[in-house]
This record gives structure tokens, sequence and C-alpha cells, in this order.
């Protein structure tokens, strides 16, 4: 049978299949299984340390698997050329260094070719819109050291999106801003990923501020993972089995909170995960 | 005009050697430098130099080119950090500490050796601080072809090596080999702290590696704006301290230059002094209002 462009479109941008990740006998990551398809945006939720960050870098090829595939658009690890794009949580940026965004954004262009070719008319148009996309015309000429945290984010995003990956991963991106900056953050990520037909993942403690525009969450708790729609998941009998005891999953308000008995295996717990149903 | 340009200092040959060999070296360190700054890797750079220093000395003890000796000196310790580890940020500094700790022991010996069979008289000042007026005309052309290649290197690695110093991990996700990276880097490093042993001295090259770059990148607005400055900057420095040596002849009766290599340090430490003037005028206006 002949492929034809729908069908390709089909395959999804990331498999992750019956992955394990063992550190000195414990086990990281505990046979995780999700799919992601083209477009969408997914938050990678769960309490701190329990094995996000290193799902991120499995997926990225920043680390190995003890067992179990993992392929971007249906290609194994090894063969995936700049499909991923990738902000990390810690980027310390040097103030003192005369490196200004629209420099950085540039980076993602050209760094991995050799040599110090002038960029074209064509790369700095690049460069301007990626610098629009999230809204950093305004300061793209000043040093990335010395923007704030939000800021540097819109940078890192630009960056990470101008060599066009068809999958965009951000590890905590929503920590350490403020209220205000992580509501503008979510709509832009939000944005980009429609405008520009990339899919997201995106690690976060807290699911609240991501439940208006997520198509898709990967719960992770204890190093197991599970997928599916907000409602598929964050249900009290999924959740129950996924934590190995029980928690409920409360609705109060038109908000849900998943709650479990205070004891000592529980402190793991998110305090008050809360869920918007509408 | 007598204090600027003292007799026979335009017409003198061992000046015209050191001004060429004083620019080309301090163009290779300026342009090493900015990265070693950026990538935090001054360190290194100084334990480089203890290596060059340990090379020096064995090629002074058996009666090589001291350039050679440097260079082969600073390249070896540059292949022994990178293999210990220089590429974990964690070890890092582990690593760096034993190359020079080893390589300061390696120079307390062949000084040692040297100055008992008496070959060698003054060899130790000029290998530790140098002198631009001692240096042989012939190696000069060695020198220019080092600098080519190092900085045909750099700008070959450049902008790799710009983002990987950023995040590793953003570099990697992009393509970029992060390790090969880091290896040429540390062998241009290693070739810089050569080059500018033979000129100033090998303890005082961390002085024309660090100091012009650092100022430029506290003053320029772009990484290559800093670049070029550095470039200007270490210029400077070399020949101004060229010229200030040779006319230190003439200050006192008793007619003793003084060092080159002290001239030129002056120049780059009051240049990153003064780099910081706009920042005590902002202060004193903001607290004025």
């Amino acid at each position: 049978m002949t492929t034809t462009p729908t069908s390709r479109s089909l395959v999804p941008v990331l498999e992750v299949d019956d992955v394990s990740v063992t550190f000195g006998g414990r086990a990281v990551l505990d046979h995780v299984s999700f799919e992601i398809a083209p477009g969408e945006f997914t938050g990678l939720i769960g309490s701190n340390g329990v094995g996000k960050t290193t799902l991120l870098r499995v997926i990225l090829g920043l680390q190995k698997t003890t067992s179990g595939t993992i392929r971007v658009l249906g290609q194994p690890l090894r063969h995936r050329s700049r499909s991923l794009g990738y902000v990390p949580q810690k980027v310390i940026l040097d103030p003192d260094v005369p490196l200004r965004a629209r420099d950085l954004v540039a980076l993602g262009v050209d760094a991995h070719r050799f040599g110090l070719r002038r960029r074209s008319r064509e790369d700095k148009d690049r460069v301007e819109e990626m610098l629009d996309a999230v809204d950093a015309l305004g300061f793209a000429d000043a040093r990335v050291g010395s923007l704030s945290g939000g800021e540097q984010q819109r940078v890192l995003i630009a960056h990470a999106l101008i060599s066009r990956p068809s999958l965009l991963l951000l590890d905590e991106p929503l920590a350490n801003l403020d209220p205000k900056s992580v509501q503008e953050i979510v709509a832009l990520l939000h944005r980009v990923s429609v405008q520009h037909d990339v899919a997201v993942l995106l690690s976060a403690h807290e699911m609240n501020a991501l439940l208006p525009v997520m198509d898709r969450i990967v719960y992770v708790t204890n190093g197991k993972a599970a997928s599916g729609t907000t409602e598929e998941v964050v249900r009290t009998d999924v959740l129950s089995e996924l934590y190995g005891h029980h928690v409920d999953v409360l609705q109060l308000h038109g908000r849900v909170l998943v709650v479990a008995e205070p004891s000592a295996d529980t402190d793991h717990l998110p305090s008050h995960a809360t869920l918007h149903l509408d | 005009m007598k204090f600027l340009f003292a007799p026979g200092f335009t017409s003198s040959g061992p000046v015209h050697v050191a001004l060429a060999l004083g620019a080309m070296v301090a163009i290779v360190s300026a342009l090493v430098g900015v990265f070693t700054v950026v990538r935090s890797q001054s360190f290194a750079g100084h334990a480089l130099t203890d290596v060059a220093t340990a090379g020096g000395a064995g090629a002074g003890y058996l009666g090589v080119n001291a350039l050679a000796g440097f260079v082969v000196g600073s390249l070896t310790g540059g292949v022994a950090m990178e293999t210990i580890g220089v590429h974990r940020v964690r070890s890092r500094d582990v690593a760096t500490g034993i190359v020079l700790g080893a390589a300061t022991g390696c120079s307390a010996l062949f000084f040692y050796l040297a100055a008992n069979a008496g070959s060698s008289t003054g060899s130790t000042q000029r290998i530790l601080f140098g002198s631009l007026f001692e240096v042989a005309p012939d190696t000069l052309p060695i020198v220019g072809l080092l600098s080519v290649v190092t900085v045909a290197a750099l700008a070959l690695i450049g902008r790799a090596l710009l983002l990987s110093s950023v995040s590793p991990e953003m570099a990697t996700v992009g393509g970029i080999s992060t390790r090969s990276v880091g290896v040429i880097f540390m062998l241009t490093l290693a070739v810089s702290v050569g080059l500018s042993s033979v000129a100033i001295g090998a303890i005082l090259s961390t002085a024309l590696l660090i100091g012009p770059a650092a100022s430029a990148l506290r003053m320029a607005r772009t990484i290559r704006g800093a670049m070029l400055l550095a470039c200007v900057l270490g210029v400077v420095a070399t020949s101004l301290g060229v010229l200030l040596a040779y006319d230190s002849y003439n200050w006192s009766s008793r007619h003793t230059p003084l060092p080159v290599s002290f001239f030129v340090v002056v120049v780059v430490v009051v240049t990153y002094a003064l780099t910081y003037v706009p920042v005590l005028r902002r202060r004193a206006t903001t607290g004025r209002s």
C-alpha cells in the first residue's frame, strides 16, 4: 500500500514504548509507554523527583534507556536529526556575556554548522519571525543574561523552535515564574504550537495552569505513567492504581482536587493538585 | 616627543620583531581568551601556563627552542586535562589542579638541573617572565603559522562553542558533539598559551589571555564586537609595552631598561580597571538623583 500524505501525518511524533531506566538497582522509570500525535499539547505531570526529567532526557537521547524503545516520527533515536527542540529547566545565562537575545535565537539556525558563514537574508528573517512569535522583539538586542526569567524563557523557546522541530520539549518551564508569567507562557506555547504546527511536551508539578490547553496528560508517579485525556486519567480509579494506594479525585465548585489520606508514604503527593472540569 | 619615541625606536630590528610577535600573540590570545572567559575556563588556562613553564624549562635544560618546549608542554597538559575529565564540570577543577601540581614539580626539577649545569644564565627569568626583545627573528614564521592554524580552528567551531557554553544539553540536542568541540577548544587554548609564553613569559601569559578578553566582554554589545575589541586591546597592550620598555632605558641615569612583560601587564590591568569607570560614574549619578 502506498503512503499517502494523510497517512504519513498520522505517524505519532513520539512513541515511548515500554521504557525503563534503572539507576543503581532503583527503577526511575518503570515500563513507561505513551504516544504523542502531531501537534498535540501534552503535559507531563508529577511531583518533583518522580522521573519527569529522566523521561525527557531519555527522549532527547541525553540518557540511555535500560530497556524499551523511543521513536520520533517513526525513527529510532540515532536517526533523528534535529527533529526535537529542547528548553532545559536550568540555563544559567551570564549577564557579563554580550550575547543578545537575537544571537541566541540565531544559534539555533547554524551553531551545528562548521565555520562562520554569514547569515543569509532568509536566516535573519526567520530569526525576526521567531522573536516576533514569542513576543521578544522588544528586548531582542538586550543581553540574554540581563533579562527576566519569563523573558529568557521566551528567547529559549524561540531558539528551540527555529530549527522547525516536530516536537518541542520543555523541562518545568513554569517553575520559578510569577502567576502572570505562567499564564503568558502557557498561552504563548499553545499559540506557537498551533501556528507552527509543533507538538509540545512540557513537564510541570502543577497541572492547573495547563488544563485549558492540554490535549493529553501523562501523569507520572514513582516511575510509572498513565496517559490519556485529563478526563480519562485524572480519576479516582486510574490515579489510585497508579499511586498503588487509594487517592480521591474530588470535584469542588467545578474544580478537581487529588487528595490522599495523610500518612508517611504519601508525603510525595501534591498537596493540592487541582483540576478544573468545565 | 622624546618620551614617545626614544632614539632608534623605529629603526631597531629587535623592536620590529617584538612588535610583530607581540601583535600576533595578542590577537590569538584575545580570540581564544573571549571563549575562555565565556566558558569560565580561566583556571584551566592558568594551569596550562604552568605546564608550559615545565615545557619551557625542559627545553632550556635540553638546549631546544623554548617555543617548542612551551607548545609541546601546554598541548600535553591540555590533553591530560581532557583525559582526566575536564569535560565534566564537576571534575574540571580537580583535573586542572592535579595537572597544575604535576607540572610545577617538573618545572622545579628542570630549573634545578639547568642551574646546576650552569649552561643557561638568565633562562629561568626568561621562561617565567619572557622578553619580547630577546626572541630570535626566525621564530616569527613558526609563531605566524601556529597563529593562523589556531584562529582557523576557532573560526570553524566558534558558534558550536558558544552554544555549548550557554547549555551543553541544548547544543547536544541541536546536533553538536560537545565533546569534540571541547577537545578542539582545549587544543587551541594550549597553543595560545604556548605562544604567549614566548612573548611575555609562561607565568604572565594568563594576563594576555584573560585581560583583554574580559575587558572587551564588559564593553562590547555583541560577541563579534568583543572579539574585535579584545584583539585591539591586546595589540595596544603589547605595542605600548614594547614602547615603554624601550623608552625606560632613558628613565634613570643608570640606563637599566625595565622588563617589557611588566609594561604589557600594566596596560592590560589598567584597561580592565578602566572598564569599571562607567559603572562607578553611573552609581554616582543615580546616588545623587
